[in-house]
């Protein structure tokens, strides 16, 4: 399989990356080469195999629940690029 | 005192114990290497201030009588580590100035042992890359160059800066992860030693997500012994990670110098490529002598899906990360730049924040797992997992201690010499790394020679799940047999 034009253009907007017009003939001939790298895989036999969902087997751990944190919200934002007070400012979303 | 930066963390805990010498005295001998070092571009932050300060401590514990088993040891830690108070990038834009309110647990493990971070280190951005060019702070020197050459190398990556300081005798150890080879490669290609443990020996939490089923942390370090006295140290249970096991931490310096008379060693024929360099087949055929000659024994295994490990892997990766590099959205750390709303906003940030290799990676992982791939890509390669699994267990089932393999296909190359025209290029370098973490394994590179033009070559030694201490016993054995390998400072 390979991806066109448009295409590229789709999966930047679904992965939220602004590409310009003249980044798409060289995004489309990397990814394409990579796609025609793994379709090596379409020979491997696959019947009745399990797909891995975890390389250790284990069970999921799960926590108590009760609270054990908190009170942290000047850690919370205090990275962040744009805040109010404890909140995170984004441009509108709603109008 | 210039010459404390050559011993080993053996030797230097033997002198500090002995007191020939303080953590104080250490730690500026290695500050000051680090300095003259700048040309290397190992160290993306220094933090001198700090390191003294936890060298003084260190040396009133040691005082006391009550230091812990790193006490007073100066580290490099890659700046894929989460580190209180001190700035943490993955080396990409997008984290910018980003200062952590709260310490990885590996990291907060080798400080509670009493080890001295003397600063954060280079490494590929978000671990993506394998010669340490993609960083957003520019690629890492080899200290290794070709006899009679003045072309600087890569360092292999993605944890270059780890390897390149390790080996340049800038910090006596320093932490690394390995997703598909970025401890092992690196280590390699810099004549250290590196280990990739079992998945879930070592804690990730507080260490920058790229792929969570594949990642984990290792110490590299100057040799066999250095290296099980970082891990011991690394490792162990945190409730704060689901994946993390809890099974108690041997005493890994104790398989150090074991026997190894009467082990089963497994020799993969699939490993044996087409166009291997002559070089690589000698190394190894040496290496295997060298076991035999240990007493262990030699036994020719099949794992049949090798080839189909690294096309495997650039699907399960990316499809990994694309969903890890999710939250670098500019809204609560980190880069943002404008837009007219906020999609605009996220897709300004994030195109203006990650590197060339990094959306390459977003990008295809966004694709296989979009409505109408994920079954055609995304679940074949989980799929193609349990076989390359399998084939693991098929042989350690029939009585085989650990693989042997070659570290890399070849010795370190150039700066800008690979991957420039099609990325498949510079993902080569993984071929026998990849397959470990694919199956979850434990990996240890061990250096073992160099080639026609002077530069190391390592060896790899594939152990069961949990079973570092064969990796440690086995790779004495070669660390012996091969001797230790110093660069000759040009930087």
């Amino acid at each position: 399989m390979s991806v066109d034009a448009a295409t590229v253009r789709r999966i930047a907007h679904l992965a939220r990356i602004a590409v310009s017009d003249d980044e798409v003939p060289h995004l489309q001939g990397e990814l394409n080469a990579m796609l025609a790298f793994v379709e090596q895989l379409s020979e491997v036999n696959v019947e009745g195999v399990d797909p891995m969902t975890s390389v250790t087997p284990m069970e999921m751990k799960k926590r108590q629940d009760v609270v054990n944190d908190g009170e942290i919200a000047d850690d919370i934002v205090a990275n962040a690029p744009a805040t109010e007070g404890h909140f995170f400012l984004v441009p509108k979303v709603v109008e | 005192m210039t010459n404390l930066t050559s011993l080993t963390l053996a030797e230097a805990r033997k002198g500090l114990a002995d007191k020939t010498f303080t953590s104080l005295e250490l730690t500026d001998a290695h500050l000051s290497a680090m300095e003259a070092a700048r040309a290397l571009n190992a160290f993306v932050l220094e933090t001198p201030d700090q390191a003294r300060a936890m060298a003084r401590e260190a040396d009133s514990q040691i005082a006391k009588g009550d230091a812990g088993p790193l006490a007073g040891i100066p580290l490099g830690i890659k700046d894929l580590f989460a580190t209180k108070g001190v700035r943490t990038t993955a080396c990409s834009k997008i984290l910018g100035n980003f200062v952590p309110t709260y310490e990885s647990t590996i990291t907060s493990q080798l400080w509670r042992d009493g080890a001295v971070m003397l600063g954060k280190l280079n490494n590929d951005e978000f671990a993506m890359g394998s010669s340490n060019e993609t960083s957003c702070f520019g690629p890492v020197g080899n200290p290794w160059r070709r006899e009679g050459s003045n072309t600087t190398l890569v360092p292999g990556g993605s944890s270059g800066g780890s390897a390149s300081a390790v080996a340049a005798l800038l910090c006596m150890g320093a932490t690394a992860t390995d997703t598909g080879g970025s401890i092992r490669q690196p280590a390699a290609f810099t004549a250290t030693v590196g280990i990739k443990p079992t998945y879930g020996r070592c804690s990730r939490w507080g260490i920058v997500a790229f792929a969570s089923s594949l990642d984990q942390a290792g110490p590299i370090a100057r040799s066999v012994r250095d290296c099980a006295m970082l891990l011991r140290s690394m490792a162990g249970h945190d409730p704060k990670d689901t994946t993390s096991v809890d099974i108690a931490v041997p005493d890994y310096e104790a398989a150090v110098g074991k026997s190894v008379k009467g082990m089963k060693i497994g020799i993969p024929k699939e490993y044996r490529l087409d166009g291997m360099p002559a070089e690589i087949e000698k190394l190894w055929e040496a290496g295997a002598a060298w076991l035999k000659a240990a007493g262990a024994e030699l036994v020719e295994v099949s794992l049949p899906h090798t080839k189909y490990a690294l096309p495997a892997y650039y699907i399960v990766a990316p499809a990994e990360a694309s969903s890890n590099l999710a939250r670098y959205d500019g809204v609560r750390y980190g880069l943002r730049e404008q837009g007219r709303n906020i999609i605009e906003m996220y897709e300004n940030t994030r195109a203006e924040g990650f590197g060339a290799e990094v959306k390459r990676r977003v990008m295809i992982g966004t694709y296989v797992l979009s409505a109408g791939y994920y079954d055609a890509y995304y679940l074949r390669a989980q799929k193609v997992r349990t076989l390359i699994k399998k084939d693991f267990e098929d042989c350690f089932a029939r009585g085989v201690d650990a693989i042997l393999t070659p570290a890399t296909p070849s010795a370190a190359f150039g700066i800008g010499e690979k991957g420039g025209a099609d990325p498949v290029e510079m993902y080569l370098n993984d071929i026998f790394t990849v397959t470990v973490n694919m199956a979850g394994l434990p990996g240890i590179a061990v250096p073992a020679g160099k080639d026609a033009q002077g530069l190391p070559l390592g060896l790899q030694l594939i152990g069961r799940p949990f079973d570092e201490e064969t990796l440690f016993s086995l790779g004495e054995v070669i660390e012996q047999a091969a001797g230790r390998f110093t660069p000759e400072r040009w930087w």
